[in-house]
This record gives structure tokens, sequence and C-alpha cells, in this order.
């Protein structure tokens, strides 16, 4: 396989800016806004990152990837593009390199980096596209898409993102810095407590370093409990400071992946807390969420509305410069234990990782898949707070008391699955002046109120 | 959560729980299993990103008593009108109750040609996030696949 057989000689000649680098120096003040945008049509996908890239805040471009793509059904995407679907993505692998060329053209550049999300256990594809586009950042990981999402063994996802990894890794010998971000944060959008995810986002970070990367990021997905996140993402921080061997790592925070609220001053405030949880702990980046979020995929105009009003919020939650605090917290103490008893099993990250988990070293509440052990088991308490109900065989048993196997009823999981969605509409609709104004000035009133 | 050979021994009536092909979506899943064993079935749920043939597979040899398909992603459209097809296409799943629901099309909610095509190509029942909801759905399971657990034999229409 060639490593790149660029579009034309302008490609070939591209040299795209560090991505890593880019939000490090951007962010380093007050984190870089990201939406989450993937159109199936190229020109509405171009208006789509040239109106990130004009919005009133600090931002990077974003392509998502349509779900065919995602799960390499490409015949899919070609059935749905011969009978003029929209598809729920951008179709990156199946349009011809120059599509993907023109849709970048004078958009990406030094000052607005692009960065392709998909979801794939299989991407090699995928990656092979990126690499003749010279698209250098892109998201993921052998375990954060694999788990969550189907029924692909572990073993396999991992061969298949060792494979990817390498040959994008080998983009920094054509002068291109190429960017990974573990998915790992996000592990199933909510439910997981915070301590595996942490340390889910280190491992795989250690990961795509064993494979050659050298600019990464790590993701935290917002859960449901303000403090217990900033405990989180300092944890998260802390990790990736003692364990990666490299200087050149942000940590990328997501506004809530769950059950969203319905009412626009409920998806506000949350997004509003996700930015301030960003900029309380010095976080360099924030992938938003928007106001139709619980009911359709966002305009993009919703899209702009979003990233403008969490850079104005994480402008308003920035008190000083941030300090991490002192002493081992207990999110670090159960992070540090789960990231150790996996780093401990094999010298290889990617052979640890699906040891670890065969043995229950890890073990994601809730998740589906034929490879997870599905016997650690998690709720929330009165404050929100994610706590571990079961633990499995985590080793986590000199640092935690578990609350003891609940039954879990339907009724039960659906009212931990929409806590935010409740907690935030309700309390919207008690906020002075936060209901019944258009969007724009209900907003402001949010912001204002705080 | 996992269902499988380890339920062989339950005597409750079967049901298969699955995303469709491109749906990476989880939480419906596990949703269902739980407020569909509640109803006193034993759920077998094939989780996310469930290809074609494997359901197929899946549901030749488990026999359901029911089955429920659950897409968010915006392509349960195109995904629930291939498979249908290929379901109905068995002869020992020709008649089995088959439903499909959540957020179907990307653009809210389906109109109503789309749910009639839905229904053409094999489904017994169409739920809309929002629209309908759960309690019509758990209505039709207290009917169809009921009276299928009932008289304790698979594949009674709708």
């Amino acid at each position: 396989m060639t490593l790149v057989r660029p579009a034309d000689g302008e490609l070939a000649a591209f040299a795209p800016v560090d991505f890593g680098a880019f939000v490090r120096e951007r962010g380093a003040h007050a984190p870089v806004m990201q939406p989450r945008m993937g159109m199936s049509d190229p020109a509405a996908m171009r208006a789509g990152l040239a109106a990130t890239k004009r919005a009133a805040a600090s931002t990077v471009g974003t392509i998502t990837l349509d779900s065919y793509t995602r799960v390499g059904d490409l015949g899919a995407v070609t059935e749905a593009l011969r009978q003029g679907i929209a598809l729920n993505g951008y179709p990156i692998v199946s349009y011809p390199e120059r599509q993907t060329a023109e849709v970048l053209a004078g958009l990406r550049g030094r000052d607005f980096p692009v960065q392709v999300r998909h979801g794939s256990p299989v991407p090699q594809a995928i990656f092979a596209a990126l690499i003749r586009l010279r698209l250098n950042a892109t998201e993921g990981g052998p375990v954060s898409y694999c788990l969550p999402y189907g029924r692909t063994p572990l073993a396999d996802s991992v061969r298949n993102w060792e494979e990817s990894v390498r040959r994008y890794a080998a983009l920094r010998e054509q002068g291109v810095e190429p960017h990974l971000e573990t998915f790992g944060g996000c592990m199933l959008g909510q439910m997981c407590p915070p301590s595996e995810l942490v340390a889910i986002s280190v491992l795989e970070a250690l990961f795509f370093h064993h494979h050659g990367v050298r600019s990464l990021s790590l993701s935290y997905a917002q859960q449901t409990n303000h403090e217990q996140d900033v405990e989180a993402v300092w944890a998260l921080r802390r990790l990736a400071g003692e364990l990666l061997p490299t200087e050149n790592w942000h940590v990328v925070v997501y506004a809530y992946m769950g059950v969203y609220p319905s009412t626009p001053g409920g998806c506000y405030r949350v997004l509003g807390l996700a930015a301030e949880l960003a900029a309380r702990t010095g976080s360099e980046r924030v992938i938003v969420k928007t106001v139709a979020e619980s009911v359709r995929i966002p305009t993009v105009e919703e899209n702009v509305a979003a990233l403008e009003y969490a850079a104005e919020a994480a402008d308003l939650g920035r008190t000083g410069t941030p300090r991490m605090p002192a002493g081992e917290s207990q999110t670090y103490l159960e992070a540090r234990a789960l990231v150790e008893a996996v780093l401990e099993l094999d010298p290889d990250p990617g052979r640890a990782l699906v040891q670890a988990f065969r043995r229950g070293l890890l073990d994601i509440p809730y998740c589906l898949h034929p490879d997870n052990r599905g016997r650690a088991s998690s709720y929330l308490d009165e404050a929100g707070r994610l706590c571990w109900a079961d633990l499995g065989a985590l080793p986590l048993r000199h640092l935690v008391r578990p609350a003891g196997a609940r039954q879990v009823s339907s009724s039960g999981l659906l009212a931990d699955l929409s806590y935010v969605r409740r907690k935030f509409d309700e309390e919207c609709a008690v906020l002075p002046g936060g209901r019944g104004l258009p969007p724009e000035q209900q907003r402001r009133a949010i912001v204002s109120s705080r | 959560m996992h269902g499988g050979a380890a339920l062989v021994a339950d005597r409750r009536p079967t049901v298969v729980v699955s995303g469709v092909a491109s749906d990476s979506h989880t939480w419906n899943l596990v949703f269902l299993q739980l407020l569909i064993e509640e109803l006193g079935y034993q759920v077998v749920n094939l989780g996310p990103t469930v290809p074609d043939e494997l359901l197929v597979e899946e549901c030749q040899e488990l026999a359901p008593a029911l089955i429920v398909l659950s897409s968010v992603n915006g392509h349960g459209f195109q995904d629930g009108l291939r498979v249908a097809g290929k379901l109905r296409d068995c002869q020992e799943l020709a008649a089995t109750p088959l439903v499909i629901g959540g957020k179907l099309g990307i653009g809210g909610e389906q109109n109503e040609r789309q749910i009639g095509e839905l229904l053409a190509a094999g489904f017994d029942a169409v739920f809309q996030d929002g629209a309908t909801g759960l309690a019509d759905f758990q209505r039709f399971i207290n009917t169809a696949a009921g009276a299928n657990r009932l008289a304790g034999s698979p594949g009674v229409p709708a």
C-alpha cells in the first residue's frame, strides 16, 4: 500500500499544522471550541467548516464521518448517494480525493486545523484516506471505538488500530505531524465511573505513543456531577503528565454525551458547565453540543451558536490560573490502580488491554460487547455522583467499598440515564428570565445569572 | 446483561432485541432489555451494529416470540427496510412479530409515507421516538407477543 498518493501536486506539497501544537498554543489561556459536524453533501460540509472558522470563538474544524463508513459498509454509502438519501456524516472513503480536497481548499490552514471524527473498530480504509489527504488529526482508540459500538472482537480492533496507527505515524517521515485523540474518556457516553474513563483515556494514549504518534490528546466526557468531573480531569492531567513520554499532549472535554436536556436553557446550562470544567482545569479544547441534540442532528447555525456560547462561558468560568489541587484524589487513586494493573500484564499496551478485559481488570458497566465481562456496575447517588455498585474483578477493592449489586429496573436505569436532562431542564425553568426568551437572549440571561 | 447460551434453561418466551447494522447506540438496547424482561420475557440482546446476516441467523436459531429492532442514528429507515425483507424471506420468520422504533430518520419524525413503507416491508408496528412512544410499545408487546406466549407457538401476527 502506498502511504501517500496525493490527489495532485498541491496536496503533496501541503504541510498542515500540528493539531496538537495549535491547540496547546491557542488553548493555553482559554479552551479552543470544536463542533461535531458531518454532512454527506460536500458543499454543505464546506459551508459547515467555513461557518466554524468564522465563528466568534477560537475554533478548530470537524469532519464527522457517516455510520456506513464507520462500519465499513461502503456499498451502502454508494447506494445512498445514488438514491440521493442524506447520510449522517461525510463519506470520506467513498468520495474522490479531489472532492475532499475541494471541501478543504482555502479553509484548513495554519490558523484552522481540521480533525476527522469517525468511530470505527476497522479503521484502515479511513486512515488510508486521511494519509492521502494529509488530514493529520483524528481520534478514536482500540477500546473506545470497539467495545461500545458493536461486535468486532477486541483483539481484532487492537490489531486494526495497531496497523492504522503505525501507518499514520509514518506521516512524520513526510514532515507531517499526525495527531491522535483518545476517545476512551467517553466510554458509552454515560454511567461509566470517571476513574475508569480516565484510565482508558490514558491507556489509549500510551497505545498511540507506543505505535509512533507523538502529538496526543486525551478525552474526558462531562458526567453527572460537576465537582466529580473537576476531580476527574485533574486526575487525567496528573496521570498523563506522569505516564506519557511526550510533552505534546492536551486534554479535550466533551459536553455531556448522554441524554441531553430538552429545553434550550437546560442545553446551554450543561454546555456552559462543560466549558467551565475545561476552564477550571486548564483543559485546552472542548467538544460542544447544541440545543438540537436531544431531537436531531444540529444545523450549522445551531453549532455556531453553541461554539460561541461555550467560548463565552469558558471566559466567565475561569478564575485565575488553574492550579492542580494538592494531594491524591479518590478518582486519581482509582485510575492509577486501573492503569498500573493493566500495564503490568504485558509490555505491549494492545495485548495488555485485551488481557485486562478478558480478566475483568477493566469492565465497562452496561456495555453489551461480548468481550466485556459485564460484572461491574454503577449508579448515581443523591448528589448525582457516579459510584460503583459492583466492582466485578476490577482491582479497586483496596480503594472502594461498593454499594453492593443493585437490581436495576428499566425505570431506575431511565431515571439515571435522564438525570442530567431532568436536573437542568428543571433548574432552567426557575432561572430568572431563562424561559420563554428567544435562544440568544435566553443564553445571555443564563450566563449572566451565574 | 448478556444473552445467549446461559438462557437455554429459561422457560420464558424469548424476545430478540437488536440494533441495526449501521447503528452503534447501546442505551436504547439496554433499556429495552430491562423493560421487556420486566414484562415477563427473556431477552437475547444482540447489541449494536448487528449485521443483517447475523440478525437473521440468530432469529432463525432462537425462533423468538418477538423481534424488536431499535435505531437512533438516523439510518433506521434504510436499515430497517433492508433487513425486514431479509427476515421475512426466511420461512420460519415469515410471521414472527417484528417491530422497529427510535429516531428512524435524520430529520426528526418520519412522515406517513416512510412509515407505510416500513409496514409494507414487513414490520408489524413502527414506534417513533416522542410521537407514539413507550406506552404504545408496551401495549403492543402485551398483545402481540403476549398472545403468542399464551399460544406457546411462534408466529402470531399483530
